[in-house]
């Protein structure tokens, strides 16, 4: 069972493609373990360092079309072997978004004054963040305090998450 | 009710509608390539579902890494083979008879209006050319494709591009497209089909509207969709003569899947398209465009002719029109690749190949492979591609590197001056 629980990285940019988060060289591998050490590997962000950032994180908290460009489900699959199940961001690209819910992983999408409000508030913080799937609220927690934030994800993209994934699901019902 | 085509082809095939606003579709086509179906394959026989819902349906290729460049990539192949042969696929397309697959589907008649296709690859939006739905998918939606024929997609908003007015000599589909693209933005078709009309689209060649589509994805849209009109059946009729009495009669039936007047709309863009000039990307993001005029003198390293976007015999032609009797600069290294073997040959026996090589670029089999860096034509850090593919993003043609997206025309002018510029074919159009 995947767990929607853990630290936060805030990745404070719009538009970051699946080439940055996982580049197309890699895509010679056969295993989505393989993977786990080339994440968000040409990501453009000033500051960031993969090698020290990703460590001991769970969810990204980013700003608009999060995962645009390829449609290789690598993206998700180098974010799953990372333990990071849960992406939130203002939006994402319909494929990545896709990929993610069929592999029973989070894209949450949240209004832009929330997004804004978690960057102000978190981001430079140590942060934990839980994605309660049947009470659809995302419990951060900071510093000894507690907020919940409302959010909404479609009855399909919730059959999925709670089914495991697409792949048996569709093989029952079609 | 007024429908737009994607509307139209989701009507005729929704099996199920399980939620609000999720749509199972029945798949006319699932494409296959080497990248994202062996995965897809090891997956399902792990699952112990290692079926294909119908052979004939299924189509594949060997195209971003060919021949295979080691190990790795010689067993992605093998997996993608032995499956083809396991499960009689016959429209499986190896070495020696294999071009990037969104050349060559369409080009073996495999694209037909009002069909629905899926694949592992973002661009298949490219098949929207023909008046068909064709959405690139994760390999999660491509297995269920290959095991069930059947794909989930939410409403079809539609976002209609009226591209207006005449373009210039010296200026072709792909400008076109970089300027709606600078025009939307990245994100501004994200969720939606880019429907293409207008007078600069009905002109059009099949592959030009190929070029156009292709890049919807660069915009976020899932597709790509052209009217189907007589240009659709012209390039179809080799393969559709028998179910038709006469083209006018493909016409006829082809004609249901455009969209109605009145059909509803998310958003409308109109643009006049007759003062366009060639257009190049600057940056690591497909809507940072300017025009060539403007980029004129940048270096580069590179010249890159080819890609699902424009690696057809037009494209060719075009390059060839302005290299001929001409050598690239010394400071550049040129290489092209012609999307399938039917495009080779026919630039072989055109004379365009020879003319290639005279001015000094290396021509490659049919391959995916330089356009994201894999294979073919990798670029060294600090380097710049002048590049007639779809995507620009930091690191695609290899790590460091820098790629300028422009039209055949650009590319081939700037591989003869070192740098970014304008081709003749432009500057006698002014």
């Amino acid at each position: 069972m995947k767990t929607f629980s853990g630290k936060v990285l805030f990745l404070d940019r719009s538009d970051i493609n699946t080439d940055e988060i996982i580049p197309a060289k890699y895509l010679t591998e056969i295993t989505k373990e393989a993977l786990k050490p080339y994440i968000l590997e040409d990501l453009i962000l000033e500051g960031f360092d993969p090698k020290k950032d990703i460590k001991d994180k769970a969810v990204i908290i980013t700003r608009e079309n999060f995962g645009c460009g390829s449609s290789r489900e690598h993206a998700p699959w180098a974010l799953e072997v990372n333990n990071i199940n849960v992406v939130i961001a203002e939006s994402f690209a319909r494929i990545f978004r896709q990929n993610m819910y069929n592999c029973g992983m989070f894209a949450i999408e949240l209004p832009k004054d929330k997004i804004d409000y978690l960057f102000g508030t978190y981001a430079k913080k140590d942060v934990t963040l839980t994605v309660e799937v049947d009470r659809d609220k995302i419990i951060v927690e900071c510093e000894g305090k507690s907020e919940e934030i409302d959010f909404k994800v479609g009855e399909f993209d919730k059959t999925l998450v709670k089914e495991g994934g697409w792949v048996g699901y569709a093989d029952k019902k079609y | 009710m007024k429908y737009t085509v994607a509307e139209k082809i989701f009507n005729a095939h929704r099996v199920d509608m399980p939620f609000e606003d999720t749509h199972v579709l029945k798949l006319d086509a699932v494409f296959c390539h080497e990248i994202t179906t062996p995965i897809a394959i090891t997956d399902l026989q792990a699952r112990g579902m290692d079926r294909v819902f119908d052979p004939d349906k299924i189509k594949a290729v060997i195209d971003h890494v060919t021949p295979a460049k080691d190990s790795k990539t010689a067993e992605q192949g093998k997996i993608l083979r032995d499956w083809a042969k396991r499960h009689g696929i016959k429209d499986f397309f190896d070495i020696g008879r294999n071009g990037v697959c969104h050349a060559i589907f369409p080009e073996k008649g495999f694209v037909r209006p009002g069909y629905t296709i899926i694949m592992g690859d973002s661009h298949t939006c490219t098949h929207g050319a023909f008046g068909a739905f064709a959405a690139g998918v994760g390999t999660t939606d491509l297995e269920v494709g290959i095991l069930k024929g059947v794909c989930a997609f939410h409403s079809p908003k539609t976002i209609k591009i009226l591209l207006n007015g005449k373009l210039k000599p010296g200026v072709f589909a792909k400008d076109a497209i970089l300027y709606v693209i600078k025009e939307l933005t990245v994100n501004g078709a994200t969720n939606m089909v880019m429907e293409f009309t207008g007078s600069v689209v009905d002109e059009m060649s099949m592959e030009a509207r190929m070029t156009l589509c292709n890049m919807a994805i660069e915009a976020g849209g899932t597709c790509g969709i052209c009217y189907p009109d007589m240009t659709t059946v012209e390039y179809l009729w080799d393969y559709i003569k028998d179910e038709f009495e006469s083209k006018e009669a493909a016409l006829k039936e082809y004609s249901k899947w455009i969209s109605d007047e009145g059909a509803t709309y998310e958003k409308v863009f109109e643009f006049d398209l007759s003062n366009l000039e060639p257009m190049v990307t600057f940056g690591f993001k497909p809507d940072q465009v300017k025009t060539v005029r403007e980029m004129s003198g940048t270096i580069i390293n590179q010249i890159y002719i080819g890609s699902c976007t424009n690696g057809r015999i037009e494209d060719l032609r075009v390059a060839a029109q302005i290299l001929k009797g001409r050598k690239i600069s010394d400071d550049v290294r040129g290489i092209v690749s012609p999307a399938t073997p039917a495009i080779y040959s026919q630039a072989l026996k055109e004379g365009i190949i020879e003319i290639f090589q005279d001015a000094g670029f290396c021509v490659t089999n049919p391959t995916c492979g330089a356009c994201l860096g894999m294979s073919n034509g990798v670029l060294a850090s600090g380097e710049s591609c002048a590049s007639t593919t779809n995507r620009n993003f930091n690191g695609r043609m290899g790590k460091g590197g820098m790629v300028h997206l422009m039209s055949p025309a650009t590319a081939a002018a700037s591989a003869i001056e070192g740098r970014i510029a304008n081709s003749e074919l432009f500057d006698k159009g002014m």
